[in-house]
């Protein structure tokens, strides 16, 4: 998750101040993870540097500085820019998972009951996952299949490989 | 807990090839149970060996504790229809009767008066989401509105357990999930006990707890603490 980039986003919606943006960050994004204030002003403050956003006069209030702040030209393009682009793959080829296996494999201990935890600890966090989807709002229930998808992935691999363990326990011991 | 089903040390074969080979499993009363494994690892077998459509040719089968493998046809017939509720992928609707008479089938041949077999299987339509779908046939219904006549039909009797094998294989990952949604929480509302077949981890993950069948044997899945 890129906090600048989020922020940017944010701020093209509307001119915000600090205080909204984490508002609506921790509302959307943060998932148990609130993004703390320093790192909000901070954020701004090197987004102000770069030209990406310009802050407003102080307003005059209590509590944390006021400023509004506004997304520049510059900011709406490395926003729109970030947003096209897609999310590079990661094929993950030496996950953890991956090097557990083949490891297991190697020093002769059981990987199959290593593979069969760690699917129970799939579907435990996939069952999870899928009682938020059921209870939760839309974006979270987005949010809940995403991580439902991946996990899915996952366990269809721990599958194949489950059901290749004997072939694969020749080629990394030969 | 109480078991409501237990299969201990079952064993089939068809012909020289053997589908299940000592599978144990106990299922609890209200449990959702899912029962995964490889395309031919005999899960579906073990699914109906549990439900008495099968009889192991050695092992025990216990239904609230009493022996089902040693029932004759005409008990476990009895026991199916009475007891048992059933959802499967495919084909499922009788396609001569309308979609409120497919539901209440299970009443109907329970011998229920065919007015009050009707009134008791209208509620499920607003229930699953199928107003106005009462006097359709099977050929007028979508997959996924077919489908949850079936589960319709399939809980209208308020079984004991319902066995549901591979209920969303032929269905959209959306619709699929509609389905699996009503499933659950239609079931735990009237505490049926689900035991359900599946390849499907996402559908799996509607269970309270998954069992693998690997060859023909059958084992529970625990998972330990997860490392952070």
């Amino acid at each position: 998750m890129s906090v600048p980039l989020t922020l940017l986003g944010l701020l093209e919606r509307e001119p915000s101040h600090g205080y909204d943006l984490k508002r609506d960050y921790d509302a959307f994004f943060g998932r148990g993870k609130p993004l703390p204030y320093g790192q909000v002003y901070a954020t701004l403050g090197r987004l102000a540097r770069d030209g990406k956003v310009v802050a407003g006069e102080a307003e005059p209030g209590d509590g944390p500085e006021r400023k509004r702040y506004v997304i520049t030209e510059a900011g709406v393009t490395e926003f729109e820019t970030w947003l096209k682009d897609p999310v590079a793959p990661e094929p993950n080829l030496q996950s953890v998972l991956f090097t557990k296996v083949v490891l297991a494999l190697m020093l002769g201990r059981d990987a199959e009951e290593y593979l069969d935890a760690q699917r129970a600890a799939h579907l435990r966090r996939m069952r999870e996952l899928t009682e938020l989807r059921r209870t939760g709002a839309l974006v979270d229930a987005l949010l809940a299949d995403h991580g439902l998808f991946h996990l899915d992935a996952d366990l269809r691999w721990i599958d194949l490989t489950t059901a290749r363990l004997d072939a694969l326990a020749e080629a990394v011991r030969s | 807990m109480t078991a409501v089903i237990e299969a201990r040390d079952i064993a089939l074969a068809f012909g020289e090839t053997p589908a299940l080979r000592g599978a144990g499993l106990s299922v609890e009363a209200g449990e959702v149970l899912a029962i995964m494994g490889p395309s031919g690892s005999g899960k579906s077998t073990l699914l109906h060996c549990l439900a008495g459509i099968l009889v192991p040719d050695s092992g025990e089968v216990h239904f609230n504790g009493q022996r089902l493998d040693t029932m004759n046809e005409a008990q476990r017939s009895a026991l199916r229809r009475d007891r048992f509720g059933f959802v499967f992928q495919f084909g499922q609707l009788v396609p001569e009767l309308t979609a409120e008479e497919n539901v209440a089938l299970p009443l109907l041949l329970n011998g229920v008066r065919r007015a009050a077999a009707l009134a008791e299987a209208r509620p499920w339509f607003a229930r699953l989401g199928l107003d106005g779908l009462e006097k359709r046939r099977s050929g007028e219904l979508s997959g996924g509105q077919a489908q949850r006549v079936a589960l319709a039909r399939g809980l209208v009797a308020r079984p004991q357990v319902l066995f549901a094998d591979e209920p969303t294989g032929a269905l959209d990952s959306l619709t699929g999930e509609q389905v699996m949604d009503l499933m659950v929480a239609s079931a735990r509302e009237q505490g049926t006990t689900v035991i359900l077949v599946t390849h499907e981890p996402r559908v799996a993950a509607y269970a309270d707890r998954e069992a693998i069948v690997r060859d023909g044997q059958a084992r529970t899945l625990s998972a330990g603490p997860v490392a952070s």
